[in-house]
């Protein structure tokens, strides 16, 4: 049992790897491009970005939702796997929890510098403007600021109260005075009592049971701002549960993509993320992706079967308008491309899970595009029609913002322990009061 | 019998080492059929039918967590109905400001009552089990720090009114228990 304490922690309290060292001089970099960007925006003024009537939510809040929607797979391993009982999902359940923060913060950016002159962003807050006029609550904008926050302090609560037996162990194993002191605070004087493991495990599994209709809410939430409009292609029942199907299809692939060169690079994980592991995400990544085939078709079915003349071309403009090959990309990527993993050697195979993964990544984000960017630039009038331009400071934003996610992931990696070691021990045999096997234990096994 | 900590100031309690989960698991109900109340046993991971074992019911967490929602869904109503009803009502597209307009502030009563009650579960959490501290007794046992690797603890404080030096000492003994130490409170307590 020590064994997992022993792999998992190493990775923390060895000296600084060189790969490390080599990738975070590459995503802080990036990551210094977002924040000039986002400066260069504030100083200037929203104009250099690219957006413009008639698309006048461009990549901005394509971004936002790619990055929100990345999310939620981890909070789905963390909390409805959980309830459901998938022990499986407790090697993976850290890593996919903190990619969830990370997400999320980088999605925040977007709607915050969104609204143009970002230090009257309060005005979002459910007080009195500085007109003393209130907010209208009846509007899925300000839902969504609901929604968003409170996905985030809620996945901030949830990863950090899963951390804190483990931040106990490396407290326990510490040797400089720095990592026992920094550790043993943020660890808050945890003992492992079964008198505090009772009401640990109470917390826990509330706030699984809290998450699990918040994840699917927020998603639902994000979905209204598009269809409680009256735009076509935008005004349709079928966003929430596409919304979040879409959602977990991109985070799942977002997960594997993380975790894929985890363990390639620490070779000790591969006892705890295993192949099956791997197998099953690409399970959820075929159904979910699936899911999502679907959406498209009822989509375009209902178009043509709900006779609506604007329903009809906004989606003939999708498929064969100026931004076609955004369309077809999207079909490609999120409904062609993981039907691979029906092949059993397809889901053994890491460089095909590898490329299939970027290839939902990028297709989901074509989505989202799809989704925003072509119906606000074809919508009723032609007179009133125009196209999108992303401009050098979209693009470099964008491209920033995957150095703030990445730079973030690396340094919890380097800092925190990426596996839940209390949980893995408790699924092993030996955990079990009723197990009296002797010389069975995993670490042998190895 | 071993000491840890300062032995010229009070004790706290007789605590033990054992070996597996399992033998942790029947000691523990050992203790708990001889009627001590203050006591506790240590693990790396909670261990199932733990509480049963220990006599332990179950958690007041959910409860203080009901209260928690309940609060929020309050909150909630009262922080989208007064506004928009009272303070400054806003019409949009013509929708009146009424009764039945209520559905539309679900989403936020909705988000607030699981805002309030995750709150509630992680602070009525770290409340109920007396966290955060600087320290405690039982740390300054160099073996406990075992606890969150692979180690399983059974401590006996020495307030409960069942306790005895001798027999609380051999009641460990008789359950398989090793390194019984002493350990003694800490001088800023």
């Amino acid at each position: 049992m020590e064994w997992i304490g022993r792999y998992v922690s190493s990775i923390v309290e060895v000296p600084t790897p060189f790969w490390w060292k080599v990738s975070i001089a590459i995503t802080t970099p990036l990551m210094l491009v977002c924040f000039f960007c986002l400066t260069y925006l504030v100083a200037t003024g929203i104009g250099v970005w690219g957006n413009n009537s008639p698309v006048n939510w461009a990549w901005d809040i394509t971004n936002f939702v790619f990055w929100i929607g990345i999310g939620h797979a981890g909070t789905l391993i963390s909390a409805i796997l959980f309830i459901t009982r998938q022990r499986w999902r407790t090697s993976i359940n850290r890593a996919a929890e903190a990619m969830t923060l990370f997400a999320v913060i980088c999605a925040g950016l977007y709607p915050m510098l969104h609204v143009g002159r970002v230090w009257m962003v309060w005005f979002l807050a459910p007080v009195p403007n500085a007109n003393a006029i209130w907010q209208n609550f009846r509007s899925p904008l300000l839902w969504d600021v609901f929604a968003v926050s409170t996905y985030f302090t809620v996945s901030v609560l949830f990863w950090y109260t899963g951390l804190i037996p483990d931040l106990a162990t490396l407290r326990d194993r510490a040797k400089s005075k720095i990592a026992k002191l920094s550790y043993g605070l943020a660890a808050l004087g945890w003992r492992g009592g079964n008198r505090q493991w009772r009401n640990y495990e109470m917390a826990y599994l509330l706030l699984a049971g809290l998450s699990t209709p918040l994840v699917l809410s927020v998603h639902s939430v994000v979905s209204f701002d598009f269809a409680t409009s009256v735009v076509p292609g935008w005004h349709t029942t079928i966003f929430p549960p596409y919304f979040v199907a879409g959602a977990v299809f991109g985070g799942f692939a977002m997960v594997l993509t993380l975790m894929i060169p985890m363990s390639y690079i620490y070779p000790s994980l591969k006892h705890l993320i295993t192949p099956e592991h791997i197998d099953k995400m690409c399970k959820i990544i075929l159904f979910t992706g699936s899911l999502v085939g679907y959406a498209y078709l009822m989509e375009l079915f209902i178009a043509w079967y709900g006779g609506n003349f604007f329903e009809r071309a906004a989606f003939y403009n999708r498929a064969f308008g100026p931004y076609w090959w955004c369309y077809w990309s999207m079909k490609f990527c999120n409904v062609v491309a993981p039907q691979i993993f029906w092949f059993p050697s397809m889901r053994r195979n890491l460089w095909v899970i590898m490329v299939t993964c970027m290839l939902v990544n990028a297709g989901m984000w074509f989505e989202r595009f799809v989704i925003i960017g072509t119906t606000l630039a074809r919508d009723f009038m032609p007179s009133a029609w125009g196209m999108f331009h992303p401009t050098w400071v979209d693009i470099w934003t964008f491209v920033g913002t995957f150095g703030l996610f990445l730079t973030l992931f690396l340094l919890f990696i380097r800092f925190l322990p990426m596996i839940c070691m209390f949980e893995v021990k408790a699924v092993l045999p030996e955990a079990d009061p009723h197990y009296h096997g002797k010389g069975t234990s995993h670490k042998e096994a190895h | 019998m071993e000491i840890a900590g300062n032995s010229e100031l009070p004790s706290y309690a007789i605590a033990a080492q054992f070996s597996s989960a399992a033998e942790l698991y029947h000691a523990a109900e050992k203790v708990r059929d001889q009627g001590y109340r203050f006591w506790d046993v240590f693990s790396p991971f909670p261990i199932h039918g733990m509480d049963q074992a220990m006599g332990l019911g179950r958690s007041f967490l959910s409860k203080l967590v009901f209260l928690g929602g309940l609060t929020g869904a309050l909150t909630g109503l009262g922080l989208t109905w007064i506004p928009s009803s009272i303070l400054y009502p806003l019409i949009v597209q013509g929708k009146p400001v009424d009764f039945f307009s209520i559905p539309a502030y679900f989403p936020i009563i909705f988000e607030l009552v699981i805002l309030f009650s995750a709150l509630t579960a992680v602070y009525g959490m770290l409340i109920l089990n007396g966290l955060p501290r600087w320290h405690h007794p039982m740390f300054n046992w160099d073996r406990f720090s075992q606890v969150s690797a692979d180690g399983f603890f059974l401590a006996i404080e020495v307030r409960d009114p069942t306790f005895d030096e001798r027999r609380t000492r051999e009641l460990l003994e008789n359950a398989g228990a090793q390194h019984i130490t002493m350990i003694h409170e800490d001088s800023d307590l």
